[in-house]
């Protein structure tokens, strides 16, 4: 075995250059991976995590019959006196922040431009808002008292050209099924890093868009979140509400996310797939041409009484070599790659899909499983690859393979 | 005792619709410690005939037995095994691992059958020192004229003890001096191990080595001469 080794070795080391770019075609292919696996796990991780902290919360408790494609606002579809049933939540252990939140359906005019929103009424002062409040990158944040102040996000203000201290009309729907309007001030400019979050969703004090919806005391949902997102299959079955209520966790609002997780992991398993195809077809190209030029010295060592199986062998150490030294290649790449783009993430802007909290720069984040599954399979193609000119060597007849030119 | 016996052996190759009989029924015997020559013009069957004495290609007809034992029922892995336990080869184009140095082209036939590191050492230099070549054993096949590369080859056909060498025009590629140096090598092996040699040759320098000369024309044998 050790002979066969070292003849592998030495006759990779015949054509360096050769087998040098044949590893470098399976480094380049693992380190492709490693780079397309760590940036769709960064991009799923914080999709989620955007999602859950600026969207759905960890749960959320709402009225059974409460449709939020509608952002209904009619009484029986809203959770009634929000703020009591906030508390009793909030005073779990494991609950971080329990605030009643206010959704209604409306546009943003100024001058001749409008622009449809998710008009938001939060608590301003309730941890759940930290994420809007941090995200204030020109003005002021809102406080409970406002009655004339909105805080909108960066590509609404962009889009309808305002800044702050500028007048802007809203229009919104109202319990009654009427159109309310008002005149309000732009007090801040958000961003959350999230351009379909952002470019959507308008925030009021929860007074005043209770107030100017005609349903006060009232509230589309008591938005929850806890201190760690594994606590809510733990905290959610818990909770107990009346029965005109229903409690849904982040996995229930989520569902877009799901599906889109489910949809990208197929997709992105094509991509794996012509990759690894790419890599493995230069393996074989790589050894088939190996086999040829090495015809009669396959008829030599059948002659001298190889068995077949020693010449497969023989192929294979080859090909696992070139496999070893293509997986060295591109876990270094592949790492410092992935390192890059954990740092200074990469940019995608607005995906433009709606519903979904994808962030506009996605940092690569690594898994341990990732990089050790992705390795393997790398390797094992690799072998997989070198078998059919094994066995294309191993079957050679020793007279014709003797017959052949050197 | 025989070595080889082949009896009434046909080889017909078939190339798209064309047949060409190579042998054409074909009958030998060759006894221990032998040194024939296989002669004849290009074409008449002589590396046909050593390729079935060599279990490197089966009749189409007829049967082959080398030591007793008939080599055309033989599977491929077994003809592999029969090959290296009892057969030594030595071609015309010197046939060595380019990767290997001299001593590792000669010590593979040793390493196939499983000999233990220390008998393959001795073994090895035994045989650099009975084709000259000690000073040359870590040279590869590059580092070495054709003389040297064609006298690692006899080396390492004699390495595992077999019975028979075969050797196919083992001086067609070399000059007069290396050429008789090959043959007066393999003739002294044969005379001190007496170990059988087989050799298909049409160069009349060599012929003059052998004990025997078998002569073929148009894949049969014309003439026997001891």
């Amino acid at each position: 075995m050790i002979q066969i080794l070292k003849m592998a070795f030495r006759d990779l080391g015949r054509n360096r250059r050769r087998s040098f770019f044949s590893a470098l075609a399976v480094g380049g292919g693992l380190a492709l991976l490693i780079l397309m696996s760590s940036v769709i796990e960064g991009e799923m991780g914080s999709a989620l995590e955007s999602a859950i902290k600026l969207q759905t919360g960890h749960i959320q408790i709402r009225a059974a019959t409460y449709d939020e494609n509608k952002s209904s606002l009619k009484w029986e579809d809203l959770v009634a006196n929000p703020d009591e049933i906030a508390g009793q939540i909030a005073a779990l252990n494991q609950v971080k922040a329990a605030t009643p939140r206010l959704y209604a359906s409306g546009f943003l005019s100024s001058g001749t431009q409008s622009a449809s929103a998710k008009i938001t009424g939060i608590d301003p002062m309730s941890p759940a808002s930290d994420p809007y409040r941090e995200g204030v990158i020109s003005g002021n944040y809102l406080s409970p008292d406002d009655r004339d102040a909105v805080l909108i996000g960066k590509p609404m203000a962009e889009k309808l050209n305002l800044k702050v201290g500028d007048n802007v009309g809203l229009s919104l729907n109202t319990a009654d099924g009427n159109v309310q309007d008002q005149a309000f001030i732009v007090k801040g400019i958000y961003t959350t890093g999230t351009y379909g979050f952002d470019s959507g969703t308008v925030f009021l004090p929860l007074a005043k868009a209770q107030a100017m919806t005609q349903t006060e005391n009232h509230a589309s949902t008591i938005f929850v979140l806890l201190n760690d997102t594994a606590l809510t299959d733990t905290v959610a079955p818990a909770l107990s509400v009346s029965p005109n209520l229903e409690i849904k966790t982040w996995k229930d609002l989520n569902a877009l996310f799901v599906e889109y997780e489910t949809f990208a992991q197929s997709y992105i398993a094509i991509f794996y797939m012509i990759i690894l195809a790419i890599s493995a077809s230069v393996i074989i190209n790589t050894l088939i041409m190996s086999v040829y030029e090495r015809t009669r010295e396959i008829g030599i060592l059948s002659a001298i009484g190889m068995r077949g199986g020693r010449i497969m062998m023989l192929f294979l150490a080859e090909s696992s070599m070139l496999a070893i030294g293509g997986v060295i290649m591109g876990l270094i790449i592949g790492v410092l790659g992935t390192l890059y783009f954990n740092i200074n993430g990469f940019y995608i802007g607005d995906m433009g899909l709606s519903g979904m909290a994808i962030a506009d720069t996605i940092y690569a984040k690594l898994t341990v499983d990732n990089l050790i599954n992705l390795t393997i399979l790398t390797f094992v193609v690799t072998m997989l690859a070198g078998l059919y000119p094994a066995v294309m060597a191993s079957r050679m007849q020793p007279v014709e393979a003797l017959r052949a030119e050197k | 005792m025989e070595v080889v016996k082949i009896e009434n052996i046909t080889r017909v190759y078939q190339v798209g619709k064309v047949e060409t009989q190579a042998l054409r029924g074909v009958n030998l015997s060759i006894g221990n410690g032998e040194f024939t020559a296989l002669v004849g013009p290009s074409g008449s069957g002589k590396t046909t005939l050593l390729q079935m004495i060599g279990c490197l290609d089966q009749p189409t007809t007829g049967s082959v037995a080398i030591n007793g034992k008939d080599v055309t029922k033989l599977n491929r892995n077994q003809r592999a095994d029969m090959r290296r336990g009892t057969i030594g080869f030595i071609f015309q184009f010197f046939a060595l691992i380019p990767t290997l140095t001299a001593y590792e082209n000669v010590e593979m036939p040793l390493l196939l059958n499983g000999h233990p590191p220390k008998e393959r050492r001795e073994r090895v230099m035994e045989l650099l020192k009975a084709v000259d070549l000690t000073d040359r054993a870590n040279n590869r096949p590059d580092q070495l004229s054709g003389g040297q590369q064609q006298r690692v080859a006899v080396a390492r056909a004699l390495a595992s003890k077999p019975t028979l060498i075969l050797a196919d025009e083992p001086t067609a590629n070399l000059d007069t001096t290396n050429g008789h140096q090959v043959m007066d090598i393999m003739k002294k092996l044969n005379q001190e191990t007496g170990v059988t040699f087989v050799f298909a040759t049409h160069d009349p320098r060599v012929i003059s080595y052998a004990d025997r000369v078998v002569t073929l024309e148009d894949g049969l044998i014309v003439k026997d001469t001891k």
